[in-house]
């Protein structure tokens, strides 16, 4: 084989003292070849960004820092290279892309002039022709209508295109090494798929060696021509992806892939008749601003849920599945009244209520409970967790101790011990927060849970054991549940019957495995078309 | 529709929007000041001494104070309209004519107070976040901390006695040397001369806030994603700060400074009596003890009018400035 481009021996990345580790990653060890994809996978904390970030010599010193080792590219050392140097390589020979394209780039300055600036502090070049790179660089990454990019922020570009824009300003001077930190964990699936595929091709024009850092097993089996696995900061395990996917050696990789949900859909299971909740002609607008004074009509409104019929039976799960933006949110907190819906009905149990007041709607509350995304924004942080759990119930009238013996015996549910009890919330993991979340919602003894979003913030090992949890709840309680994600893998494990959301609308609602095998609207089959990994079948 | 018409309209649209909060503020500061005891008579039959109450009731009438409220606040609505704000009892002249006057003063004295702590203060907390943790950071914070905790007026009278009685370099109040008669440059300059205690006195407390508050802003700004993203791209550093960060952490001191020309005016009237500027804030306060109310009421009208015109301003510079603003 070819000299590699990049190669990793030894590196260990110091932590700052009083941490909970010494290293923040040890013993790596790893090539790169030009026009090979390798990725990094390993859960939050892995140390896989700041592995990538060492390359480019970006850890956030004083207090990170190299400790030991050699990261050898094309005969130098960049953990030795002087400061000037290294400035040099960066964005010229090695260039990076990120996660949030939003935040990455700099809001108040043009897509142009961010792209112009590459080529100022690198290369030097009339400004015509740096004009005229750009828009061929823009036009590369196929975005449309380059000159308007140009002249764009970052704010009026949608999420793929700020990605694209990323990806254009990283290729500019044709590195020889890309390095991808989770470049399309914050996009839609559709939009991830392009995004995978512009890098594919751009790879396989320039020949560029590309570092791809991902949680997610489905991106590697779609990119990937080496994996590297790791955990606390150590590589566990790493080969071919097509060895390293289909027949992992160490544990924690074989873990890892045995708690990706299966792209296969649950059995169906006997529906009951018994409708608890139901949703006709639901709308819900967003408006603009309010015209001068308030006279006038209310200009740019955006039909968040529009025109939305769907019923949830007893005992079933429900899915509502589609992209950011799609209304899926806003018809979750329509239904448990967080928001107030324009027009339709929302028949809980067979009362309408949308036009309940507020204290009436009080005695209702208790039949619908909501599960959040964010298990680190919803809960107060200045509260402890008993008093989280029992705050809901005592408002509804039962006695303090009632309330307090429930939140003890609800933790145990969860699988939490019952000295979480008086601890806060900053002392838990993001699971242990999400267990926290459940109890909370549970301690109503609700009939129905709305649950938003319930997985998507935490590692895929955590996933799995809360699916599980909520599984083994609905059951033993008998709950209905409404499940909104964006997640077409835990849409297919968890629910029943699965509704598309697009643009406000439901375009399409069926039996799980029914909308699996044989979609029907075409927005449905891109969708399914665009779930990464979906051709790879693990063991 | 281009930006820039956009951005017009959207000018009209406040400065429409801006005449009913005007009327607003005069009919509450019509009754507010009437809540006060006593009247300019009272106050002018206390002066002279032996006033009969047939000769204060005369008064009232000529002044047109026996009039009910409603009717008296109507008749002010309606010369307000034609730009006529009363005649000052106190001072026998026009409300406009006397307050125009001493504008002019006042606004000297508050340009040259913003612009120095405005333009201080970002040049300090830039330089406070260009060396952070070193000794120039260090004796720019302490500095911040220093004046920030000092009150005004002692400010004031500290600067009158080492600069004006113990050093001599600067005069002890007034606005110009009157009995100089200077004409031409040599009257700028003796203005200029006048106007450098006043406005280091009223700008530092604020030159230490927006020193603070754009240290803050910096290194917010410096850990941000795009950040990294620029290092990524091989800029030098210089080009990070002067560039990236520093527009993005102008932001919320341009707020705050808009925000406060308001209490600028309130602060001039402690420093305007120190160094006897003759502006509005000296007028504002002796008109308050001769119960001029005409006087009061044009000096407040015309304070509400600058705050929300330098309101209209910094949103204006606001929308040049961060292109996320929308302003439709």
């Amino acid at each position: 084989m070819s000299t590699p481009l990049l190669s990793i021996s030894d590196l260990s990345i110091l932590l700052p003292d009083g941490a909970d580790r010494r290293h923040a990653v040890a013993e790596v060890a790893m090539k790169l070849h030009a026009g090979e994809t390798v990725c990094i996978v390993g859960e939050s904390g892995s140390g896989k960004s700041l592995t990538a970030r060492a390359i480019m010599g970006l850890l956030p010193a004083p207090h990170v820092r190299v400790g030991s080792g050699v990261i050898d590219f094309g005969g130098e050392d960049l953990t030795k290279v002087d400061y000037e140097r290294l400035r040099n390589i960066r964005g010229s020979e090695i260039s990076m892309i990120f996660q949030e394209p939003m935040t990455a780039l700099n809001p108040v300055m043009t897509i142009g002039d961010q792209i112009d600036e590459i080529f100022r502090f690198h290369v030097s070049m009339p400004p015509e022709e740096r004009q005229k790179r750009a828009l061929g660089l823009l036009e590369d990454v196929n975005l449309p209508d380059p000159p308007r990019i140009m002249a764009a922020y970052p704010h009026e570009l949608s999420g793929g295109q700020r990605q694209r824009s990323m990806i254009a300003m990283a290729l500019a001077l044709g590195p020889k090494i890309l390095i991808a930190d989770e470049p399309t964990t914050a996009l839609d699936v559709t939009t991830q798929a392009q995004i995978l595929q512009l890098i594919k091709d751009m790879q396989r024009r320039l020949g560029t060696g590309v570092l791809f850092i991902t949680h997610d097993f489905g991106v590697v089996a779609d990119i990937a021509d080496r994996v590297i696995v790791m955990q606390e900061g150590l590589i566990v395990e790493s080969g071919k992806s097509t060895q390293v996917l289909n027949k992992p050696k160490h544990k924690y990789t074989k873990s890892l892939i045995a708690a990706i949900p299966r792209l296969k859909p649950r059995k169906a299971r006997k529906r009951s008749k018994e409708v608890v909740v139901e949703t006709s002609a639901l709308h819900k607008s967003f408006g603009g601003g309010r015209s001068f004074f308030g006279f006038g009509k209310n200009a740019h409104a955006i039909d968040a849920v529009s025109d939305v019929n769907i019923e949830l039976r007893k005992g079933e799960t429900l899915g509502v599945v589609g992209e950011s933006g799609s209304g899926k949110s806003t018809l979750a907190r329509c239904i448990i009244r967080l928001i107030d819906s324009d027009t339709g009905m929302v028949k809980l149990n067979g009362v309408d209520i949308t036009s309940l007041k507020r204290n009436e709607m009080r005695q209702h509350r208790k039949f619908i409970q909501m599960v959040f995304q964010d298990p680190f924004a919803s809960l107060n942080p200045r509260s402890k967790v008993g008093d989280i759990i029992s705050q809901g119930p005592m408002l509804q009238g039962i006695e303090k101790t009632k309330a307090h013996q429930r939140a003890r015996e609800l933790l145990d549910v969860v699988g939490l011990d019952s000295k979480a009890f008086d601890r806060f919330p900053h002392e838990f993991s993001g699971g242990q927060r999400q267990r926290i979340g459940i109890a909370r919602a549970l301690a109503l003894d609700p009939d129905i849970l709305v649950a938003d979003e319930p997985v998507s913030a935490l590692d895929v090992s955590i996933q799995a054991q809360i699916l599980g949890l909520l599984d083994q709840i609905r059951k033993e309680m008998d709950l209905s549940m409404l499940f909104i994600t964006h997640d077409l893998r835990v849409a297919a494990q968890v629910c029943d019957f699965v509704a598309v959301m697009q643009k406000g609308h439901v375009v399409e609602v069926g039996a799980t495995n029914k909308l699996f095998t044989q979609p029907q609207h075409e927005y449905t089959k891109s969708l399914l078309e665009a779930v990464p990994g979906k051709d790879w079948h693990f063991a | 529709m281009p930006r820039s018409s956009k951005i017009f309209r959207y000018v009209s649209k406040r400065l429409l929007q801006g005449i009913p909060i005007i009327i607003a503020i005069i009919v509450i500061n019509f009754f507010l000041l009437n809540l006060a005891e006593g009247d300019a008579v009272d106050v002018l039959a206390g002066e002279a001494g032996s006033a009969t109450p047939e000769y204060m009731e005369q008064l009232r009438k000529k002044f047109g104070l026996d009039q009910p409220l409603p009717v008296q606040l109507a008749v002010y609505l309606k010369n307000v309209l034609v730009l006529d704000l009363g005649y000052s009892f106190r001072h026998e002249m026009a409300v406009q004519d006397l307050i125009f006057d001493r504008f002019a003063a006042t606004a000297l004295l508050m340009t040259s107070t913003i612009i120095l702590a405005v333009g201080f203060g970002i040049l300090l907390g830039l330089m406070a976040a260009m060396r952070l943790n070193t000794w120039k950071d260090a004796v720019i914070t302490v500095f911040a901390l220093i004046t920030y905790a000092t009150p005004l007026f002692w400010v004031g009278l500290m600067m009158i006695v080492v600069f004006s009685l113990y050093l001599g370099w600067f005069p002890t109040s007034g606005m110009e040397n009157v009995a100089a008669f200077y004409e031409g440059w040599d009257r700028v300059v003796d203005i200029a001369h006048h106007l450098v205690l006043p406005t280091i006195t009223l700008s530092l407390f604020y030159l230490a806030l927006y020193t603070r508050m754009m240290r803050a802003s910096m290194l917010e700004q410096y850990g941000q994603d795009y950040v990294v993203t620029a290092r990524a791209k091989g800029l030098t550093e210089r080009r990070i700060t002067f560039v990236h960060v520093l527009r993005n952490a102008l932001l919320p001191v341009v707020t705050m400074a808009g925000v406060q020309v308001g209490a600028l005016i309130g602060g001039s009237v402690i420093v305007e009596s120190v160094f006897a500027w003759p502006g509005l804030g000296m007028l504002a306060f002796e008109s308050l003890f001769a119960r001029d109310l005409n006087l009061l009421l044009g000096i407040f009208l015309l304070s509400s009018i600058l705050v929300v015109v330098v309101n209209l301003v910094v949103d204006i510079i606001y929308c040049f400035l961060d292109p996320r603003i929308d302003v439709e």
